[in-house]
């Protein structure tokens, strides 16, 4: 059985730097999968090769089979692929609500937004409900910039639900997140899994990576070590290794 | 604020500039309130792309000479008799720079925002070359628009009115703009322009529609300021103190609001007209105004407007 | 006729180094800052002012003035930065750089305006008139000696860049900022040194340009509409492209002058850029954008 996406064999360096390495692993529809790694393991490098911020040296992504590590980054949006950055990129200037009505714009001719109003009744109504979703519903009006790490965390998934996309990559989602909203965010996860969406999420918060996702790749100078259940994934000496980066070596040395 | 109380306020804004050029009637006066009126649309035009978008153009100046020259020419080829029927030419000339816009937009657009500063003035001083050498403009000697039979008072006050009318639309536009999903994208742009591509936003067309959008209006006061004067020169129609002077206008106002190039242009054109007035020379005004602008930019970063807003703002939830 | 645009390539390259001087100034300071120093054109016409004004009041010579107005200069700098450019917020600084130096360029014109009026006047001195006969051409003193000045300047320069250890976090800081700061260089004093330089290198510019062209307080806009012209093409933030641009630029436009006529030949200057930039947006030497602005 095919999985929804697939990761060949994807390389990516820079200069002589090596980020990616042969990577290949699969994530299953309806899934919560997760890719784990300490850092610099090449885990946001996989995710904008995927996404189409940037482009592999090597390799190919397929989404339902159809090759999309070539596109752009709307056009991998169009095929229903949202995402999260790692330092959350919001519109600043624009309030809550403005952020959530930017991503309903590909509904509609570029001609027609001139004098159409931002954001339609049924369009607002709906960036409401997600903000509900988030549990920000209340900051509806307030400048993005003035929100809190975590607010803002929860801000960049509400509009990336906007879209509706079948598929979600989620860049370290619990970074600087209190453990109550960790929480709150893991439900909303689980919610949308259940309700059929495919979640992909890089993180470095062990348990909640442990907790929620039911397969774990991992990556380690862009190399993928294993693919499996958290654990087997716990347990494999390689990937010990990985994280401790080789401290037992030395205490063995001396 | 509600509705009711908006448009009342409005209405009243609107017509105390009706009235304005009947009360004072002063030719001089009447004078440099046509100026500042050109200078409003030209502010609140550029502040349609800049504003929001954030890519600071420095080459409007070439709509606006443009418009002037589209002017001089038909008036001149297609034998237009001065009055009213001159008149008729200003919405050609403002076609015209938006279809200059165009191909300038698309080549300056494909590069950053560093680069696209320096490119729309690259474009600028080409086309005041172009005005200064091609036999079609007259080269230095400039050109001759119609000259209309009116007394001085009547003179002023019907130029005034076809501006106040240019005004009336420009802002009116520019308020739709700003409301409508385009301006919500434009204002995207500026933030994370990466992000709202990430998004599906067509960053391409929506920053060359605004930039062709803003060319109109700019172009049609040009050729309302070219046949004001009857003469115009390359380095008057074409002039590079006409694009900062815009920029800081709507700086100072406020980049991205309605009333912001509005207030900037009153404030800056008033004053830059009464120095020249009573001072003559115009470098103790150019002092005054840069020295102003800095005051502002410390002191006040976002402009007048946005400062002020959020000023009441917080005294309201101080209360 | 082989003869006389083999003189405009030797003028072309004779001037094309001071203004890849007065380039360099201004691409190190983005390159650094992040900032476009409009006032970069009316700083170099204040250099040529104020050698302009020691050479006829004190009578000294014009290359003697660069030891006020070097110093001087870097300063006015120092302090333009400290009062302004530090002020600016993060979030839009181009932008604002644009709008803030484009102020305090009005604001140093209106002050020349005042003190010298709109006259035209240039910078003399004994030998400034006076050519040597080299190679068959008759070569203005004053062009070879302000090519040397800016060969020597934009030799300092590149040592101070390559050899010193300021230099050293001066790149650091060209190349990426936050990793500049996180290895403990202290970018604000980075900052305001090398705003500071690049102003200074106008002073000697400014004195060249001041003895070889008729000048007065609008001939910023000129000069700065180049500048950038020239840095742009070069691709910000790099010295080389600056250099590499100017010489080219410059030769180009006396070639062309000689070719076609001297009033199409600027034309053909900003031509140049348009053309370039629609094929290769980033500039010859640009890197391609990798931060977000």
């Amino acid at each position: 059985m095919g999985s929804l996406i697939e990761i060949e064999g994807v390389s990516k360096a820079y200069g002589g730097l090596r980020a990616l390495d042969q990577a290949t692993f699969g994530v299953e529809e309806g899934s919560i999968a997760g890719l784990i790694g300490p850092n610099g393991s090449g885990k946001t490098t996989l995710f904008n090769v995927v996404t189409g911020y940037e482009r592999p040296d090597a390799g190919e992504v397929r989404l339902r089979g159809e090759p999309i590590h070539l596109l752009r980054p709307d056009e991998v949006f169009a095929r229903g692929v949202g995402r999260t950055f790692q330092l959350t990129r919001i519109f600043g200037r624009l309030s809550v609500l403005e952020n959530m009505l930017v991503a309903t714009q590909r509904h509609e001719g570029w001609l027609r937004s001139v004098v159409r109003r931002a954001g339609s009744q049924a369009e607002r109504d709906r960036a409401r409900d997600l903000l509900e979703f988030v549990g920000i519903a209340q900051l509806e009006t307030h400048p993005a910039a003035s929100l809190s790490y975590g607010q803002r965390r929860l801000l960049e998934l509400a509009y990336v639900l906007v879209a509706d996309p079948q598929v979600i990559l989620l860049d370290e989602p619990a970074g600087g997140v209190n453990p109550s909203l960790l929480n709150h965010l893991a439900d909303r996860i689980r919610e949308l899994n259940d309700a059929g969406k495919t979640f992909l999420i890089v993180e470095h918060d062990m348990g909640f990576v442990m907790d929620l996702c039911a397969r774990i790749t991992v990556l380690d100078q862009g190399r993928v070590l294993i693919t499996g259940s958290p654990v087997e994934v716990r347990n494999d000496p390689a990937v010990l290794d990985a994280y401790l980066g080789g401290a037992d070596d030395e205490e063995d040395a001396a | 604020m509600n509705v009711i109380a908006r448009l009342t306020g409005i209405a009243i804004v609107v017509a105390g500039f009706v009235a304005f050029p009947l009360v004072f009637s002063n030719p001089t006066t009447t004078s440099i309130a046509f100026f500042t009126l050109v200078f409003m649309v030209a502010a609140t035009a550029w502040n349609v792309f800049s504003g929001l978008s954030g890519y600071i153009a420095l080459g409007h100046a070439v709509f606006f000479g443009s418009g002037a020259y589209v002017l001089a020419i038909t008036a001149e080829k297609w034998h237009v008799a001065a009055g009213w029927s001159a008149f008729e030419l200003v919405p050609l000339a403002g076609l015209v720079a938006g279809l200059i816009a165009i191909p300038f937009g698309f080549v300056a657009l494909r590069t950053r925002r560093h680069t696209f500063v320096v490119i729309t003035i690259a474009i600028f001083f080409i086309f005041q070359l172009l005005a200064f050498n091609l036999s079609i403009t007259g080269g230095s000697s400039g050109l001759q628009t119609p000259t209309p039979l009116w007394t001085a008072v009547g003179y002023n006050q019907r130029f005034y009115y076809v501006v106040l009318a240019i005004l009336v639309l420009t802002v009116a536009f520019a308020w739709f703009v700003r409301r409508s999903r385009f301006g919500l994208q434009l204002l995207a742009i500026r933030d994370d322009e990466e992000r709202a591509l990430g998004l599906g936003v067509r960053t391409r067309r929506v920053k060359l529609t605004a930039f062709v959008l803003s060319a109109v209006p700019t172009g049609m006061v040009g050729a309302v300021w070219a046949y004001f004067l009857g003469q115009i020169f390359p380095q008057f129609a074409f002039d590079p103190l006409f694009d900062v002077t815009v920029a800081l206008m709507a700086f100072f106002g406020g980049l991205g609001t309605i009333v912001g190039p509005l207030l900037g242009a009153l404030v800056l054109e008033a004053l830059q007209q009464e120095f020249t007035l009573r001072f003559s020379a115009g470098s103790v005004y150019l002092v005054v105004y840069g020295a102003l602008f800095l005051a502002v930019v410390l002191l006040l970063p976002r402009g007048v407007v946005p400062s002020l807003a959020s000023l009441v703002r917080r005294a309201r939830w101080a209360r | 006729m082989g003869s006389q645009y083999a003189k405009a390539v030797v003028d072309g390259v004779l001037t094309g180094g001071v203004y890849a001087l007065m380039a360099a100034g201004l691409t190190l300071i983005f390159g650094v800052m992040d900032i476009i120093n409009i006032a970069q054109g009316i700083m170099v016409v204040l250099g040529a002012y104020l050698s302009y004004s020691l050479a006829v009041h004190a009578g000294l010579d014009p290359f003697l003035t660069l030891v006020v107005t070097i110093p001087a200069l870097f300063l006015l700098g120092v302090a333009v930065e400290w009062l302004f450019m530090r002020r600016i917020p993060e979030q839009e600084r181009t932008s604002m750089s644009i709008l803030v130096t484009y102020a305090v360029a009005i604001v140093i014109e209106g002050v020349l305006t005042e003190v010298y009026g709109v006259d035209y006047v240039q910078l003399h001195a004994s030998y400034v008139d006076r050519s040597v006969h080299l190679l068959g051409f008759y070569l203005p003193y004053i062009y070879l000696y302000g090519f040397a000045l800016a060969v020597v300047l934009l030799g300092l320069i590149y040592a101070g860049l390559y050899l010193t250890r300021f230099g050293q976090a001066l790149r650091a800081a060209l190349q990426d900022r936050r990793a500049a700061e996180l290895v403990g260089i202290d970018v604000d004093f980075v900052r305001t040194i090398t705003f500071g330089v690049g102003i200074a290198v106008t002073a000697a510019g400014g004195m060249v340009f001041g003895a070889t062209n008729s000048f007065n307080p609008n001939s910023g806009y000129d000069l700065i509409s180049r500048l950038l012209t020239i840095v742009v093409l070069g691709g910000l933030g790099s010295i080389s492209g600056a250099l590499v641009a100017a010489l080219f630029m410059l030769v180009l436009e006396d070639v062309v002058a000689v070719a076609w006529s001297p009033t199409w030949s600027t034309f053909v200057f900003f031509a140049v850029l348009v053309i370039v930039l629609t094929i290769r947006p980033v500039g010859l030497f640009g890197r391609a954008a990798t931060r977000a602005q």
